[in-house]
Formats: structure tokens, C-alpha cells, sequence
């Protein structure tokens, strides 16, 4: 197991699309260890994609249980070849990124969303996720398309039209 | 070089970040963090230069763009850096009927609750007859965000509408 390089912004490759995952062997779930050993290693991060770390291939690595704040969620989860199949509402909240250092912007992102995804034994799930956990997804995908948080980020003076904004104290 | 703060206030216009930035430019300052923003008809910028020319020759610089576009100008050398970013853990979000003393109370709230505010933006929104409040804050909650959602009851009680929300902040 190995801690990999990071690319970082604006280094061009981060832009590049991935390409599908058709051979599920070990060196792939080498990789993958790999992958969240350097997870592991960033500060706090929920979630890393491969071609973070310089291999462009549609695998990304997510795990939002380990919040202080618990969340609701999936556990750790390797998503290969990830397909998001239905997209429900939609909430800001804010994002950073390993591959953008000292910055960190709000995002759009859909509440709810369903997914498909290959595990790294070639394995295929659907999953039901909301709120953190959908968006990191979200986030992580992203990353296999090109898209970094930056060319998303919007300004935090649209809070203002937030309908949660319009909810009370004490009630939910 | 010197860190310095800049601060440029006028009547709005067009074209004053252009003129001013690029007399910065031409003078050998560097920009670093800045914030602009159009405040009731007025145009405020607040710019970190950094530059190796003494202040009164950045302030000879800015003479002619002033008085052509009318801006007061205010420069002050500074301790500064960058890549210092703070990552916010807490939205305060607050409204209500505008009258004196919204502003004082609730920050004052705030501070003893062990909020450091990193951003406010602050508005009077509605009509000339029902002026409305709203104020959105960016913090850090050094005592804790329970200590912050204390302080909602007690303003509520004033009829001042508060939402507290944490900030999770996803990296990915």
C-alpha cells in the first residue's frame, strides 16, 4: 500500500474524463487500496476519486461515517463505473477539495439521488442516498467528468432565497 | 515587500474596479485577497497590495483615478498573508422588522456564545414603509455549537427571526 501524489489545481489532467472500468483483478483493487490509503492520509476527507491521484479511470472511493455530526449513510463504499439515475431536490452547502487547497466555496447539489455503481469485485449495487452522503457522490463523480467544485461554486448571497432559511427554531 | 490595505469608497459607476486595478498594476502592486461590493448606491473596495513601493508613491499613483471618478482612498501598510483561510463551522442566519440595535444584539449574543465571525453581509431588504433586516454571518463556533444555538431562544424572544446552522464542510 502506498500514499499517492495528489494533483493539484490547475494541473490540466484534472480536467480530463475517465474512462469505464472493464477488467475487475486485483491490481485494481490494488489500486483501490491505494487510493484510500491517500484518502486516509488528506485532511478529513469524506471521498477521493481516481483520477485525483493521476489514474483516469471511473472508480472513486466514499465514506461519510466517520462524521462528528453523524450523517445518514452507506458505510465505506467503492463505486466503479458509478451512474447517478435519479436526482431529487436540491440544497447548497459547502465544499472543498484535496486537489484545491485553502479554499472552499458553496456548492449546488441535488438532496437526493439513486445510484449504480460496480463494486471493486465487479459487483453491481443501487443505492438510495440523501443529503452528505449524495453529495459527496456528486462531488466525487464530478471529478471522472472534469469537473472540479470550482467551476460549480456559487455565491453564498443565494442563501438569502433558501426556503430553509424560512424555518424556525425548534421546528423541523 | 509590504503588505498594505486599500480602501476605495465613491459613487457607483462603471469601470471603477478597471481603473483602479490596472493603475495598481502599472504601479507594480500585486494583489492579493480583496472584497467589492456595491453598499446603497456606493462602490467599496478592500484590497491586500503587495508591493515594494512606499505608500505615499502608491498614493501618488491613485491621485488622477480618484479625482476623475471621485473615490476616497485610504491605505494603510499591514502585517498580511495569504493561504490563511478559516473554514467556517456555523451559519447564523438573521431577519426581522429593521429597527436600531438588531446588529449590536445579536453579535453581542454571538461573541459571548464564543462566535468569531469571519464573514457578515448584511442587508435592509423589503419596502421604504416595512424595512426587513437580514444579516448572514460565517463563524467559527470556538465554544461550541451548542453555545451558539443557546443564544437563538433568547433572541427569538425579541422577535428577531435567527437560524444557526452547522456548516460541514465535505471534502472530497
Amino acid at each position: 500500500m502506498a500514499v499517492l501524489d495528489i494533483l493539484t489545481y490547475p494541473n490540466e489532467s484534472l480536467k480530463q474524463a475517465s474512462e469505464e472500468v472493464e477488467v475487475f483483478d486485483q491490481s485494481l483493487r490494488d489500486f483501490i487500496d491505494d487510493l484510500e490509503e491517500t484518502r486516509l492520509a488528506g485532511p478529513g476527507a469524506v471521498g477521493i476519486a481516481a483520477p485525483q491521484v493521476g489514474k483516469f479511470i471511473r472508480a472513486v472511493i466514499v465514506d461519510v461515517s466517520k462524521m462528528k455530526r453523524p450523517v445518514p449513510n452507506h458505510g465505506h463504499m467503492v463505486l466503479i463505473n458509478p451512474e447517478i439515475t435519479r436526482w431529487d431536490g436540491y440544497e447548497m452547502g459547502r465544499e472543498g477539495c484535496l486537489s484545491v487547497p485553502d479554499y472552499t466555496g458553496n456548492v449546488i447539489r441535488a438532496n437526493n439521488i439513486v445510484l449504480q455503481a460496480m463494486d471493486q469485485h465487479g459487483e453491481s449495487h443501487e443505492y438510495e442516498m440523501e443529503g452528505f452522503e449524495a453529495r459527496a457522490v456528486q462531488h466525487e463523480i464530478d471529478h471522472l467528468d472534469g469537473l472540479l467544485f470550482l467551476d460549480r461554486v456559487v455565491s453564498r448571497r443565494s442563501d438569502i432565497f433558501r426556503r430553509k432559511v424560512y424555518k424556525k427554531s425548534g421546528k423541523k | 515587500m509590504n503588505w498594505y490595505m486599500l480602501s476605495l469608497t465613491g459613487k457607483d459607476q462603471p469601470g471603477i474596479v478597471a481603473r483602479v486595478t490596472t493603475v495598481l498594476f502599472e504601479a507594480g502592486c500585486h494583489l492579493g485577497e480583496t472584497s467589492m461590493m456595491r453598499l446603497g448606491g456606493n462602490f467599496s473596495m478592500m484590497l491586500m497590495l503587495r508591493s515594494e513601493k512606499q505608500q505615499s508613491e502608491i498614493e501618488q499613483a491613485l491621485t488622477l483615478v480618484a479625482t476623475d471618478m471621485g473615490l476616497h482612498v485610504h491605505l494603510d501598510v499591514i502585517e498580511g498573508s495569504l493561504h490563511q483561510h478559516r473554514i467556517p463551522d456555523v451559519r447564523v442566519t438573521v431577519h426581522g422588522a429593521d429597527r436600531a440595535g438588531i446588529v449590536s444584539r445579536v453579535t453581542t449574543s454571538l461573541a459571548e456564545a464564543g462566535l468569531n465571525i469571519l464573514d457578515l453581509e448584511s442587508d435592509v431588504i423589503g419596502t421604504e414603509e416595512e424595512p426587513v433586516y437580514i444579516m448572514i454571518i460565517e463563524g467559527q463556533a470556538c465554544k461550541g455549537l451548542e453555545a451558539i444555538e443557546a443564544t437563538q431562544a433568547a433572541l427569538e424572544s425579541d422577535n428577531i427571526d435567527v437560524h444557526v446552522e452547522p456548516v460541514e464542510t465535505l471534502i472530497g
